[in-house]
């Protein structure tokens, strides 16, 4: 393993502006170790290998040239392969869209081109962003670097373990209900999820359009904070984007970096405590993550969250209707898998052969749930009653923000599982984002950052923050991991097969 | 499927009483899509005018466009509705191979405009129609199908797709039940529709082409026995795209849907097509489950809060309405009540409008429109607005009548000039040299020349039978090709012989 590969995107930028190494020698750094090590953990379903060196060449290029580049000019990134890419194949992990090659490039990958970083290539997920284990990727699964035999979290597993396993620095998530913070968690790593609106949903392939949102997969909380202002700010392009400058996010993971959290009040949660089903071990680490809080000066208090414990019902009525609409474009007329045009069909026959054969298991689930909770007659009973249920859930936070500046909470009940040991009951899968799902139906910023190992695998500390209170939460979040020496995300055992 | 229709309508309105709903779709002449920036240009090359967002590519989202909102508003306001203080986009989803997203974006039970009414004009008579709401849609792309004898599906080996038209902006108005307009009824459909493309045409948000699709008009027609208190089952005819096929449509439903009844049939909820050629609707496939499109708040759109101050300034800012304007001029006009109602049936109130504008009195405008005008049209089969001659032409032709430069005649055959595109009427007097010859030398010299010829009659006229003149003049005009004007030739020539 190259040295190179054991460094912070924060340092990997620095030494290429100083001149101290190559955006070229790092990323085919990066691309050895993803030969090496990809075979097995297959964090990767398209590795873009002479493009990204082409495309460093060029950032090397433009720095020989004297250009001002961001902090992270030169340092690779691998991007989920929900979000996409001109260049690059673009699956969602279906086969309803195997070998499709978009026409255009994302905002975020846009942004990420000019700020100078390099692109290895597109990882892997549960099909659409549906799943919490990345077993539901048509393309196999991926394995969680501290255990093979073990999930690597969903549904961005694959940003997560290539973060994990040093195949990149830096990746790109999205979170619908916990898709970038519950893997960060159990692959030791940092996931960020911005405010709703705060990066541009413009070339996320939607799945559930007013939870969705693109963030950071990061080692460190400031490579996550440098990442979010790379990718954050306003869209035209999107109209929920939200039209303000990105909070000082960089700035605050800095500050929070100096170990000092004297007046700032932390909630935590009563409600989730409560909750069934958390492991002991994760519960032991999640205190001692408060209690380091504690230490660090800030005040911690129980706030009372009712309506949390109807979230993670509310959220799969919300997130399967709207994905029961996203997904009916998919249908086999103008790009992607067709199947039974043979000319001796109709068309509703070649749309309903082409959707069996292209969607999986957990994507059909929530199609048919989908389109029945929206359905004349159940849309009142369904989507109706969730959607109040979100507007309480939103009180909720209101109310607990009157008392403290942000919220703590575990990130998972439970460590990374064993590969197929929930696959089975689909309501147990859901388990997995109860702790995170509330902040997507509010819509704030919530960040997971490693607090400690339960049974020698990682556990995740949440922060969640007002909306656009994006800055409070890395604060929190650094300051927390500065107190680990060395951090969880520098303890990565070497994957074996 | 087309069933054979006899009988009349007042023997229809005897048993049962009509009642007619109306679905208006104008297509706004915004410059970009509803929801991206592609062109909108009609008749381009198909999939040309295309990007990701109009494609529903998978990661594409929508962005509204803000011209398309405000011309929403106009329309609502010209219409007397409401604007809605808060509104949002609905998805309104079912499969469809020319939908690209699979649902259709569009307003529900949010629509930006609402309780609206219009006065319309039958006959003279104002009949008032009340608006139940106008809410803003996308369109759909266009299917082509290929290789069958009718050019629909059924029988098509293969069918084309063009997405040009996928996005563009749609502003849909719908009608409350029209209930006891009776004998009226097709009449009524057709003013209502023709007064609507009126509005948006003086609106300057479409260019309301019925024949090019961007006004279509779905009908929906039920007939309830006399007395009754709950509708009759309805059929919709959808995309009726001209205000003959709206009244024909009416009409022929009616007379389809009483023999029904008649007969002890039902009538089904269906969709129906107008046949042009049969003057016939038709039924299309009966669908065999209540569609059911799953409306939900579209999360990809923020929702629409339109500023009270906005919408007070487009309100101060409507131009005059159709309705308004035609009272006015019909009393500053003069014209009597036929004279309008002609020039209403002629689609000719803005060009008589823009010639007296131009400087022709509205008698003159009138005359030329709706005489010459309208029957070369007629014979071109084209519309008024669509001749070489422009209101402008018009008063500039007829200021040379008035100024004696060019007779009637000459004037009619300048006209044919300018229809021809030979240029202005001045250009064309002076290219073919048809201008009325005034020049007293050239005159009396062909006057002399007559007299000369033609000796026994001057003779008869020297003697006060000036009956005779016409002979005289019948040669001057010859010799002056016909420029001359005969009145005048024939006073010169009397002059002359009494003189001597």
């Amino acid at each position: 393993m190259s040295e190179l590969t054991g460094r912070t995107a924060e340092e990997l930028g620095a030494a290429i502006a100083a001149g101290e190494t190559s955006a070229v020698e790092v990323t085919r750094a990066y691309l050895e170790r993803i030969d090496a090590v990809d075979p097995t953990v297959h964090a990767f379903l398209h590795v873009a290998a002479e493009p990204a060196v082409a495309q460093a060449a060029e950032v090397d290029r433009r720095i020989a040239a004297g250009e001002k580049l961001g902090p992270l000019a030169g340092v690779p990134i691998a991007v989920k392969d929900i979000v996409v890419t001109k260049d690059m194949p673009t699956t969602a992990a279906s086969k309803i869209l195997e070998n499709w090659l978009p026409p255009y490039d994302a905002t975020l990958v846009r942004k990420l081109r000019e700020a100078g970083l390099v692109v290895l290539g597109k990882t892997n997920l549960d099909e659409f962003a549906m799943g919490s284990s990345t077993e539901y990727s048509a393309y196999g699964p991926t394995r969680n670097p501290w255990d093979t035999s073990r999930i690597p979290g969903g549904s961005g597993g694959g940003s997560a373990a290539a973060v994990a396993a040093r195949e990149a620095p830096l990746a790109i998530g999205t979170d619908t209900g916990g898709s970038i913070r519950q893997p960060g968690a159990v692959t030791g790593t940092v996931g960020a999820k911005p405010t709703y609106g705060g990066v541009s949903r413009y070339g996320l392939i939607a799945f559930s359009s007013s939870l969705d949102q693109a963030g950071p997969v990061t080692r460190t909380v400031t490579d996550a904070a440098l990442l979010h202002e790379v990718i954050g700010g306003h869209d035209r392009c999107d109209s929920t984007s939200i039209d303000a400058p990105v909070p000082p996010v960089v700035e605050a993971a800095r500050r929070g970096l100096t170990g000092d959290l004297t007046g700032v009040k932390v909630g935590v949660v009563r409600e989730f405590a409560a909750a069934q089903g958390a492991e002991p071990g994760v519960v032991a680490a999640f205190e001692a993550g408060v209690q380091t809080l504690t230490k660090l000066g800030a005040e911690v208090v129980e706030v009372s969250c009712p309506h949390f414990e109807y979230a993670l019902p509310a959220y799969y009525l919300i997130a399967p209707s709207e994905c029961s609409s996203n997904l009916a474009r998919f249908d086999g007329v103008r790009y992607g898998l067709r199947v039974g045009d043979d000319g001796s069909r109709a068309l509703e026959e070649v749309m309903s052969l082409t959707r069996d054969r292209g969607f999986g298991p957990e994507v059909k689930r929530r199609v048919i749930l989908g389109t029945y909770a929206l359905s004349a007659g159940y849309y009142d009973a369904f989507y109706g009653q969730a959607q109040k249920v979100r507007t309480l859930v939103t009180r909720d936070f209101t109310a607990a923000f009157e008392q403290v500046d942000v919220l703590a909470a575990p990130t998972t009940p439970f460590v990374a599982f064993p590969f197929g040991s929930r696959t089975a009951d689909p309501t147990q899968m859901y388990l997995a984002d109860l702790y995170t799902i509330p902040s997507n139906l509010y819509g704030g910023p919530a960040i997971s950052v490693p607090c400690g190992l339960s049974e020698g695998l990682p556990v995740g500390l949440q922060i969640m923050a007002p909306t656009m209170a994006d800055d409070r939460m890395y604060r929190v979040a650094a300051a927390l991991e500065s107190t680990q020496s060395p951090r969880l995300a520098d303890q990565t055992p070497e994957v074996t097969a | 499927m087309s069933t054979a229709v006899t009988g009349d309508l007042a023997d229809v309105l005897s048993r049962y009483e009509v009642v007619l709903g109306l679905e208006v779709h104008v297509e706004l002449g915004t410059r970009t899509k509803m929801f991206c920036s592609c062109p909108t240009t009609f008749g381009a090359e198909p999939n040309t005018q295309i990007c990701p967002v109009c494609l529903g590519m998978p990661g594409a989202l929508p962005v509204v466009n803000a011209v398309g909102v405000e011309s929403a508003i106009k329309i609502g306001l010209a219409l007397g509705c409401d604007i809605a203080q808060w509104c949002r986009f609905a998805r309104k989803n079912y499969f469809y191979p020319d939908m690209p997203k699979n649902f259709q974006t569009s307003q529900y039970d949010e629509p930006i405009c609402f309780d609206g009414a219009i006065d319309v004009d039958v006959d003279g008579r104002p009949v008032t129609v009340a608006i139940e709401r106008a809410h803003m849609e996308e369109d759909t792309g266009k299917s082509l199908h290929v290789g069958g004898a009718t050019g629909r599906i059924h029988g098509a080996t293969h069918s084309l797709l063009d997405f040009n038209r996928a996005g563009i902006p749609l502003v849909e108005i719908v009608t409350k039940p029209i209930v006891g307009a009776g004998a009226d009824a097709p009449a009524v459909a057709r003013a209502y529709v023709g007064a609507i493309r009126d509005i948006v045409r003086a609106l300057g948000v479409s260019d309301a082409r019925m024949d090019q699709g961007s006004i279509r008009a779905d009908v929906n027609v039920s007939l309830m026995p006399v007395g009754a208190t709950e509708f009759g089952t309805r059929t919709e005819t959808k995309n009726v795209n001209s205000l003959r096929s709206v009244e024909r449509t009416v009409r022929f439903e009616m007379l389809r849907q009483a023999e029904i009844l008649d007969g002890g049939g039902a009538i089904h909820q269906e969709t129906r097509h107008f046949n042009e050629a049969t003057g016939e609707t038709m039924g299309g496939r009966v669908k065999e489950t209540a569609t059911d499109y799953r409306y939900f708040p579209e999360p990809d759109l923020v929702p629409l809060a339109p500023e009270r101050e906005w919408v007070d300034k487009l309100r101060a800012e409507l131009p005059e309405l159709p309705a308004a304007k035609r009272a006015r001029l019909r009393s500053e006009w003069g014209l009597s009540e036929l004279d309008m109602q002609a020039i209403d049936n002629a689609g000719a109130f803005d060009l008589i409008s823009a010639t007296v504008a131009a400087g022709a009195s509205p008698e003159s405008a009138r005359k030329w429109w709706l005489g010459e005008l309208s029957r070369y049209a007629n014979e071109h089969d084209a519309e008024l607005a669509e001749l070489t001659a422009t209101p402008a032409h018009v008063a500039e032709l007829q200021s040379l009548v008035d100024g004696g430069r060019l007779t009637d005649k000459l004037a009619r055959t300048v006209l044919s000039g300018v229809l021809a595109g030979e240029g202005t009427p001045a250009e064309v007097m002076a290219a073919r040299n048809l201008e009325v010859v005034n020049d007293t030398g050239a005159l009396t010299a062909a006057v002399d020349e007559a007299i000369a010829a033609n000796p026994d009659v001057a003779a008869k006229v020297r003697d006060g039978k000036v009956a005779a003149a016409g002979v005289l003049v019948g040669a001057v005009m010859k010799a002056t090709r016909g420029q001359a004007d005969a009145k005048s030739v024939r006073e010169l020539i009397i002059a002359r012989l009494t003189a001597e």
